[in-house]
């Protein structure tokens, strides 16, 4: 406990604490503040049509887009999709009904650690995978890491919103005749559907910007590359190589494609909180 | 005598090696409305789950015994006909919350994949919608979700719900405790016209709700079936001691 | 009716969901397996000496990681250093002083904001306005104006975790119980004792399993890294110094290791890294887990 102190210097002690305190909170502001000054001014300068709708151009030229990479980075999201999203429900859902079991409870534990992996961890994993046996960078292999990010955000909200669902609309289902599979699938899972959506579009604004997974695994590439076991390019690898390289025009076009991917995030996270909110299931 | 509809014989369920009804024959009379009263914990809910083999599907849970329906063992059918002929309507209402008003009655017919023409849902709809008293209130907005309803609505479409399946017994377990006094009336008259065309077995708690709408009653204790017979007569002259001390409100 | 049929379905319907949650265990063992097999040439050939090994040299094929887990762990402690009083303020604030209102949602929104920026972005923004900062500073105090190092590196990783780490905070500040809190403030203490006395005492072990979270978090930040630590394999002499962290080397040199022993050599420091975050995550979550257990417990 506290030595007895005046009471004026305690009371100076508390404002000086609430002062520091007040500081040190708004010092953050500070670079965030720059961070989005960067990004909103240097990529509105360059951002247009144009810039979505066309290709990169060498160094030296003026103008050049990034529909490579958007295109790429929606290719790969969707491989990352369709890899993580039925398994990881699935998943969820037997964590969710079979909550007491001894597997249930490996899986949980083993969500954790997948969660807390390094990204690039996951990136050398889709290269030995895929890559090495394929000989070639790909696409594939780069969904594939994602989908391995995305996967237990998944199985983790599919779990957590199915466990809201009272047990009580199953058994109904079930007094009705319907079997076990059809009462899981047409109305528990249903009831649950807007908490696992949310749960995706967290998860795809997440793997959206990961940059260290795809660069041994899709590479990247200057064209326009449609082929999925071809190296393909993305937002955050255009981002990487044309932000370290030398020439002024590439770190415009950098700008640029960091401004789409940030809003690109933004717009993902702020649907998922307004489906979160909006679309809640009343009971 | 009345028809009989339903019949246990010494029928016993467990959960794990717990045994929680140990042994109950009773006979259920047809178009009548019996009460099932008892403390709680004394295996109400655990019993009627029986009767329509729900109890069967809680972990470790476990029945022994018989129950006939029409002279028929239902453990030697298929559990999900068994649902289809016997329904349930829960303690607390719950309409299926991505469903339409409409979708919910009908969603007996839908989930398990029979197949019917528009006319005949909009019929079956319509009718059962009448049958719990609610068509008045929805008819112009079948469309909406059925879980903007009030309490006492929401209970009355699940028992309209499970009146769709046309099925010959209703089980209710406490449908009223979560209601106020108004829509319960409304649910207490509904039982008392709905004996007309099915049988209905009650789970209550509250014993005035039994003196009110049931013909028969049945008093549970510890797992066995104290006493059974015309409401009236038990409440009247109770032959065992401890219903009437269950009666008069000794316990429960 | 079709019994069979539905009999079926729900075996079916069994089947896929349990290979589903049996699909999260298998696949954690492949990953773990996979970078262990292709480990062991490293492992073979340096044994535990791959981690004393002061010399990272691919072009003689001497690989020894110590460089690296120097340059992780100055990275992030000094990271860690400077983040934690400004998220424990953080914390502090939107857990006591400003539980609503414009500031306190501002605040929220711009540390979430902060949250969802991509590491590549904080890595090239780093080049282009913390370098040249960095630069002068270096002018100014007399050492080579390089602008890229480990400093560098451990400030955007600051900025980067201060979000995750202030929101933990914020988490463990909240579950102290109230009675606690109005018991102390009856006694006449002022704000500053509370939080003094009361409250971070009572989420110590809070607080420590956030910066634990944190730590794990730092220790495997990649692309910002990468970016702005200068990519030396020497150990670092001074914060000023470039050097490499265990995630930098392998973004750096994974595609370009075509030798067997050196993409060997890559593959176990990621093995490495992977469970010092496992276990440090583990140790982190399982305290805070203890905390609000016992908090359900109280209510
Ligand atoms: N899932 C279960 N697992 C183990 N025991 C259970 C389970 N459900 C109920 N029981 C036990 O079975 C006994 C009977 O429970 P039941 O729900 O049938 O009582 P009830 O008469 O319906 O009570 P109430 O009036 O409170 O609804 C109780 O002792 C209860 O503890
Ligand atoms: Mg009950």
């Amino acid at each position: 406990m506290p030595k007895v102190r005046s009471e004026k210097s305690r009371i100076i002690k508390d404002k000086i604490f609430k002062i520091v305190i007040f500081l040190l909170a708004t010092i953050t502001i500070i670079p965030l503040f720059l961070i989005l000054y960067y990004i909103v001014q240097k990529g509105l300068k360059v951002v247009s049509p144009e810039f979505l709708l066309s290709l990169p151009k060498p160094p030296g030229e003026e103008g050049g887009g990034i529909l490579n990479a958007l295109i790429g980075t929606g290719i790969i999201i969707s491989l990352a999709s369709i890899i993580s999203i039925p398994p990881g429900i699935a998943a969820g859902i037997y964590m969710a009904e079979r909550k007491e079991s001894k597997l249930s409870a490996l899986a949980r534990l083993c969500v954790e650690v997948l969660q807390s992996i390094p990204s690039i961890v996951v990136g050398i994993v889709a290269y030995i995978w895929i890559v090495m046996p394929m000989q070639s960078f790909s696409a594939l292999s780069g969904g594939i890491a994602l989908g391995i990010i995305m996967f237990p955000v998944v199985v983790r909200t599919t779990e957590e919103t199915m466990k809201f669902i009272p047990g009580t609309l199953k058994e109904a289902a079930l007094a009705l005749g319907v079997p076990y599979y059809k009462a899981i699938l047409k109305v528990v899972l249903p009831a649950s559907l807007s908490g696992i959506l949310t749960g995706v579009l967290i998860g795809i604004a997440r793997i959206a910007g990961e940059t260290a997974p795809l660069l041994f695994t899709a590479f990247g590439s200057p064209h326009l590359e449609l082929n999925l076991f071809k190296p393909m390019s993305a937002l955050s690898l255009f981002i990487f190589n044309y932000a370290t390289s030398p020439y002024v025009e590439w770190h415009e076009l950098a700008w640029g494609a960091s401004f789409i991917l940030v809003s690109m995030v933004l717009v993902i996270n702020i649907i998922a909180r307004v489906i979160a909110k909006r679309w809640k299931t009343r009971f | 005598m009345e028809n009989e509809i339903l019949r246990t014989e010494n029928l016993k369920a467990y959960y794990g090696n717990q045994e929680i009804l140990k042994g109950i024959t009773i006979s259920f009379p047809q178009n009548r409305v019996t009460a099932v009263m008892g403390p709680s914990g004394c295996g109400k809910t655990t019993f009627i789950r029986c009767l329509n083999r729900m109890h069967e599907l809680s972990p470790n849970a476990r029945v022994e015994g018989k129950v006939f329906l029409h002279g028929e063992d239902i453990y030697a059918i298929d559990p999900m006909l068994v649902r289809r002929k016997i329904g349930m309507v829960f303690q607390r209402p719950n309409p299926f919350p991505t469903m339409s008003i409409y979708d919910n009655v009908i969603a007996g017919y839908k989930l398990n994949g029979i197949k019917l023409p528009k006319n005949e849902m909009d019929r079956i709809v319509e009718e059962s919608l009448k049958k719990a008293a609610l068509w008045d209130e929805v008819k112009n907005h079948l469309h909406k979700l059925g879980t903007f309803l009030s309490g006492g609505q929401q209970q009355r479409l699940c028992i309209a719900r499970a009146l769709a399946m046309n099925p010959d017994v209703l089980l209710l377990d406490e449908p009223t405790s979560a209601l106020d006094p108004i829509a319960t009336s409304r649910i207490e008259e509904l039982m008392i016209e709905l004996k007309k065309t099915v049988t209905v077995i009650l789970v209550t708690h509250n014993i005035a709700q039994a003196g009110r709408v049931s013909d028969y009653a049945a008093f549970l204790y510890l797992g066995e079936l104290v006493e059974f017979g015309p409401t009236r007569t038990m409440f009247t002259t109770p032959k065992d001691r401890r219903t009437e001390e269950f009666l008069t409100g000794k316990f429960g | 009716m079709k019994t069979r049929g539905v009999a079926q379905s729900n075996l079916i319907f069994n089947a896929v969901i349990l290979i589903g949650a049996a699909g999260v265990i298998i696949l954690l063992l492949a990953i773990f397996l996979t970078l262990l097999v292709h480990s062991i040439p490293s492992l073979k050939a340096f044994g535990i000496s791959f981690f004393f090994g002061k010399e990272w040299d691919p072009v003689n094929m001497k690989f020894g990681a110590l460089p690296f887990l120097i340059g992780t762990l100055i990275t992030s402690l000094l990271a860690l250093l400077i983040s934690i009083p400004i998220s424990m303020s953080i914390s502090i604030l939107l857990g006591e002083y400003l539980k609503e209102g414009m500031f306190s949602s501002l605040l929220r929104n711009l540390t979430e904001l902060l949250a969802g920026i991509p590491s590549v972005i904080y890595g090239f923004w780093g080049l282009f306005v913390l370098v040249p900062i960095v630069r002068e500073f270096e002018a100014l105090i007399g050492i080579p104006p390089v602008g890229v190092g480990i400093f560098t590196a451990s400030l955007i990783l600051a900025i980067m975790i201060i979000p995750y780490s202030s929101s933990l905070g914020r988490e463990v500040i909240e579950l102290v119980p109230s009675d606690i809190k109005e018991a102390a403030y009856s006694l006449g203490a002022t704000r500053y004792e509370v939080i003094r006395y009361v409250i971070l005492p009572y989420a110590r072990s809070g607080i420590f399993a956030g910066i634990l979270l944190s730590l794990g978090r730092a220790l495997g930040e990649t692309m910002a890294v990468t970016m702005l630590i200068g990519n030396s394999n020497k150990i670092p002499e001074s914060i000023f110094s470039p050097g490499n962290t265990m995630a930098s080397v392998i973004a750096n040199e994974f595609t370009e290791a075509t030798e067997k022993l050196h993409l060997s050599s890559l593959v176990e420091i990621g093995l490495f890294l992977l469970i010092i975050t496992t276990i440090i995550g583990l140790i982190g979550r399982y305290i805070i887990k203890r905390i609000s257990l016992k908090e359900t417990e109280h209510a």
